[in-house]
């Protein structure tokens, strides 16, 4: 096929026929009908495909890789893909390795097919197919092909071409990722690579630990002293880097090798001129060394002059490591305050954003409201990106450890008020949340929170911003207007503000709120009850009689338009409402005022995030069981009626009361065992609801709520009181009975791989899996071909005898008994009936 | 790990998507335009490395460079060094400079497979494999007289292919 005239009509064709080049050079020319252009090329492809000619199919995939990269799909030519692999030709294999690293996944069957070319290659004699299999496997490996290709690969290992060696190292990273099986038995293997003559395959093989440590790092321990050696005698800066990264997930689980580590790692702090050195060294003096104060202080004199560092890639590495060591020495990074500050009117917004994530970590309560000052003073020339985060790190610093830095809350609610003053506003959910938040957890800020939540709530602003979600904030402020009403210094504001006529323009859960505090309002007035706990300060007057019947009347005023609202929850609510304004008019008012007042005295307490997730499934809970069983009951009564013609009608009668017992009663199993289950949060009330009767039957009286007899006095004060000793914060947070220690969700994520053990010892029939041939064998038989196939290799070229070799090593550990091992008295004996056989071969 | 390597031109038009990670095609695409926006975004002046966002999750660092024309990104996760990585790419940019002989973007638009053969030399299913230009360059010179040896009509063809360029 290669005679020089069957080349040269194959260029002449190959002229007319779009190589890649023609076809690159196409899709430039066809910018304005681009993706038709392509289409015709791909159909053209198609057709080049189904000819046999080898070379048109390369070319072929050529094609289909480069429109890979512009996002077409190339699956459908997995097939062609194979056929181009297989081609001896190195120019093909490069193609058709390429469009399969490309292009095969687990989720094309293809790719199962490859597993005998890939071992072909890597094992071959060809170095350079060899690398293409290695590299190609690494892109595309399977869990199929790296249990099926795992012992190749580690014979590899010990492959006489460094460049072979090196790739079957990081290959078997791969191996591990898919098929976790194959770390235990391998790892002794890889652990020799640290030792290899050629510094590219140790360097290689840390690397490959390095990855696997991220996932298990005491199965690693015991390297250390191997890798403690590598760190003193190398000066190739990529292996140390490497082998330090490693160091950092190993120190922190032993304090000798912490101890061990403070003297090399400070020497080449001060010698190396290599900046990417340094900096992986101070990482890991600040993951692995942060005890050593020492090397600590050295560190940040270090990064004090990478900030400082006109390169704007070293100043933004400073901050990140100061960053991680302010984690735990945030004193250490205090003195560089000054410094950090300036960062944030750098031009690179990833330093701004890295150096206010760094001021998070030094605040306290002396420098609290002047950092503030400064973040807000910056929002107001802040844009995009840089705003969000500043909104956000407003926010988080001042809230974190519970408000632990917060000695002036009022200066604090102000401050949140004034962000949502800011337009376009994205944040009103957090800022929202930050109002409930401090009014739940922070008992004084209440009267004062109610009350500048009034005037937020007659905000026009707030309703008309349509860009922002700023009007979520109006949630907080009707919730705690209604919570905390007995702060309030006049109802009717409350209410006129409470059921103003542009609430129906608020998304729909702000103006449930909004319903419902007014029903929480009213009860108070009506009442006289104060809602949730009294504080000894504050108490409530009384409402009288004409100012109840103006209450009511501003009531159904403004529920007259919500009624009529579009949305089902808006509507019940104020339905609820109205008629309950309708029965304290036509009833006898003392009757009700206790009554109404009972509906809102429980305290609403902060619930834990997870409160949910950690709910424990009690024990016999089958969740997958099945509860109900109409289906099998319908066939009863279908059969029962079948059989008995004359007194069918008397039978489907009793049989569907018995059914509608038989239902109930199964409701009411599994209703029971839903208050049980784990979706079912129980309250800490003093009921035992399983044993009341149906909702209908119960009195006030079987409820035992708590009575509030309490007397009525003076207006709470406007402010909150500057108190010099600590402000009481709410910390507890709800969490069912019985919860879960560990989350759930953290208990799944751990996979497989980072569950293996390797300080067990290797157990027997721990081996990487290899082919078994088929067949039944004679022993006879074997030793004959045996023979023959011995006399054959010394024809072979000397890489196959040094692949036997290498195989019969690896064979040495396992017992396989389908290649019985021959003396030479064996071979002599044999000598007479290998003659024979042959002899019998040609007369077959 | 590396997770994806991408040269991205001035005007978004990708030259090399390589990704170490199984992500769909249209999903590439889209990473692709993703990078491209948050890269063009910044002055020369600013530092080479972005934090991820979008389809990366927020440990992953996007590390590029601007030669010219193009960007040459590199996505990676918290195990590599991000001064390593700059080095890396100069040293990915020096090999195809050796291979295409003072390397320009038409270079890369026409060789789309060879630029893959040179980072394959460089990064290995997303762990760097060698670092030295060298070794890199000379890997590289023996498997193409490999391939020249193959083809007898190769001269016939490099003429060719200049005149049609």
């Amino acid at each position: 096929e290669y005679g020089v005239t069957a080349a040269l009509n194959q260029t002449v064709d190959s002229i007319f026929r779009k190589s890649l080049t023609d076809l690159v050079r196409g899709i430039r020319n066809n910018k304005k009908n681009e993706s038709t252009y392509i289409n015709k090329c791909l159909q053209e492809i198609k057709e080049e495909l189904k000819l046999a000619n080898n070379d048109v199919k390369i070319s072929a995939v050529q094609k289909l890789s480069y429109l890979h990269m512009l996002g077409y799909d190339m699956t459908w030519a997995a097939f062609n893909v194979l056929e181009v692999m297989s081609c001896s030709k190195f120019t093909a294999k490069r193609i058709g390795y390429l469009a399969a690293a490309q292009s095969f996944h687990e989720g094309i069957d293809i790719t199962m097919l490859t597993t005998n070319l890939i071992r072909k290659d890597i094992t071959g004699p060809n170095l350079f197919d060899s690398s293409l299999a290695l590299n190609c496997l690494a892109n595309m490996c399977t869990p199929d092909l790296a249990r099926e290709l795992a012992v190749d690969i580690v014979a590899m290992l010990n492959s006489s071409r460094p460049y072979i060696r090196k790739r079957a190292v990081l290959m078997l990273y791969k191996v591990f990722l898919k098929f976790p099986d194959a770390l235990r038995p391998a790892f002794p293997r890889l652990k020799e690579k640290l030792e290899d003559a050629d510094p590219t395959v140790v360097t290689a093989a840390a690397n490959v630990i390095c990855e696997l440590a991220r996932k298990n790092p005491k199965n690693y321990l015991p390297l250390a002293p191997l890798l403690f050696k590598i760190l003193t005698t190398s000066n190739n800066n990529w292996m140390l880097i490497k082998i330090i990264k490693l160091f950092g997930t190993l120190a922190p689980l032993d304090k000798r090798l912490t101890r061990k580590l403070v003297d090399p790692l400070t020497n080449i702090i001060n010698s190396t001129s290599a900046m990417s050195l340094l900096y992986e060294c101070i990482q890991t003096c600040t993951v692995g060394l942060s005890s050593v104060t020492s090397v600590i202080r050295l560190c940040t004199t270090k990064l004090r002059s990478f900030v400082e560092d006109p390169d704007q890639n070293l100043k933004y590495l400073g901050l990140i490591a100061l960053h991680n060591i302010m984690l735990n020495h945030p004193k250490a990074v205090m003195e560089h305050r000054d410094l950090i500050i300036r960062c944030l009117d750098d031009e690179d917004i990833t330093i701004r954003l890295r150096a206010l994530n760094l001021l998070t970590g030094m605040v306290n309560k002396r420098n609290l409201i002047e950092l503030i000052q400064k973040l807000t003073d910056k929002l107001e020339t802040a844009e995009g990106i840089f705003r969000d985060e500043l909104i956000e790190k407003i926010i988080s610093i001042s809230s974190q450890n519970s408000y632990q830095y917060v000695s002036d809350f009022e200066w604090y609610i102000s401050v949140l008020i004034d962000l949502t003053r800011i337009p376009v506003n994205k944040h009103g959910k957090q800022i929202s949340w930050q109002l409930m938040d401090v009014a739940v957890r922070v008992k004084i800020t209440r009267a004062f929170l109610a009350r500048q939540m009034i005037l937020l709530l007659k905000d026009t602003r707030l309703y008309s911003d349509n860009r922002s979600n700023v009007n979520e904030v109006l949630y907080s402020a009707a919730f705690i207007v209604g919570e905390y009403s007995q702060y309030l210094d006049d109802i009717y504001e409350a209410i006129d503000a409470l059921l103003q006529p542009r609430i129906t323009s608020l998304p729909v859960n702000v103006q449930i709120v909004f319903v419902q505090s007014v029903l929480k309002l009213f009860s108070f007035a009506v009442s006289g009850t104060v809602i949730g706990e009294v504080d000894e300060d504050h108490l409530i007057e009384r409402v009288s009689q004409e100012q109840l019947l103006e209450i009511m009347l501003r009531l159904k005023d403004g529920l007259k338009s919500l009624i009529q609202s579009d949305h089902t929850e808006v509507q019940e609510r104020a339905c609820f409402i109205s008629e309950l304004l309708i029965l304290v008019e036509n009833s006898n008012f003392s009757d009700l005022n206790n009554e109404l007042g009972y509906l809102f005295t429980d305290v609403l307490n902060p619930v834990a995030k997870d409160a949910q997730r950690r709910v424990p499934i009690p024990e016999g809970l089958d969740l997958d069981a099945q509860i109900n069983e109409i289906v099998e009951s319908e066939e009863e009564e279908f059969e029962n009626g079948d059989t008995n013609f004359l007194s069918f009608g008397y039978e489907e009668t009793q049989n569907t009361s018995k059914f509608i017992e038989e239902e109930t009663q199964k409701v009411r199993i599994s209703r029971k065992q839903q208050k049980q289950g784990p979706y079912y949060l129980p309250d800490d009330s003093k009921l035992n609801t399983d044993e009341l009767p149906p909702v209908e039957q119960i009195t006030a009286e079987m409820l035992d709520l708590k009575g509030n007899d309490r007397l009525w006095a003076k207006r709470p004060t406007a402010s909150i009181p500057k108190r010099r000793e600590k402000i009481h914060v709410i910390k507890t947070e709800e969490m069912p009975d019985d919860a879960l220690t560990e989350d759930i969700k953290e208990i799944i994520e751990k996979d497989s791989l980072s569950k293996i053990d390797l300080t067990a010892p290797l157990r027997d029939d721990e081996i990487l899996p290899t082919a078994k041939p088929y067949g039944i064998t004679d022993p006879k038989k074997d030793k004959m071909t045996e023979k023959k196939k011995k006399s054959s290799r010394n024809r072979k070229s000397r890489n196959e005898n040094d692949k036997d070799r290498r195989e019969k090593r690896s064979n040495k550990s396992r017992n396989d008994n389908n290649r019985p091992r021959k003396s030479r008295d064996d071979l002599k004996r044999n000598g007479e009936s290998i003659e024979k056989s042959i002899s019998s071969n040609k007369n077959n | 790990m590396i997770k994806a390597v991408l040269i991205i031109n001035n005007h978004g038009k990708p030259r090399l998507i390589k990704f170490y990670e199984l992500i769909d095609v249209e999903k590439q695409q889209q990473v692709v335009r993703e990078c491209f926006n948050s890269v063009s975004k910044r002055s020369d002046r600013n530092c080479n490395f972005l934090e991820g966002g979008g389809f990366w999750s927020k440990e992953t660092k996007l590390i590029y460079r601007h030669y010219a024309t193009l960007y040459f990104i590199f996505c990676v996760d918290s195990s590599e060094s991000e001064l390593g990585i700059l080095d890396l790419i100069q040293v990915f940019v020096e090999s195809l400079d050796k291979t295409f002989e003072n390397v320009c973007e038409l270079d890369l638009i026409f060789n789309m497979d060879k630029i893959h053969f040179v980072l394959d030399e460089i990064v290995m299913g997303g762990l760097v494999l060698e670092t030295n230009i060298n070794e890199i360059n000379e890997a590289l010179t023996n498997q193409n007289k490999l391939e020249k040896n193959e083809d007898p009509l190769s001269g016939l063809k490099d003429v060719l292919n200049r005149v049609q360029r």
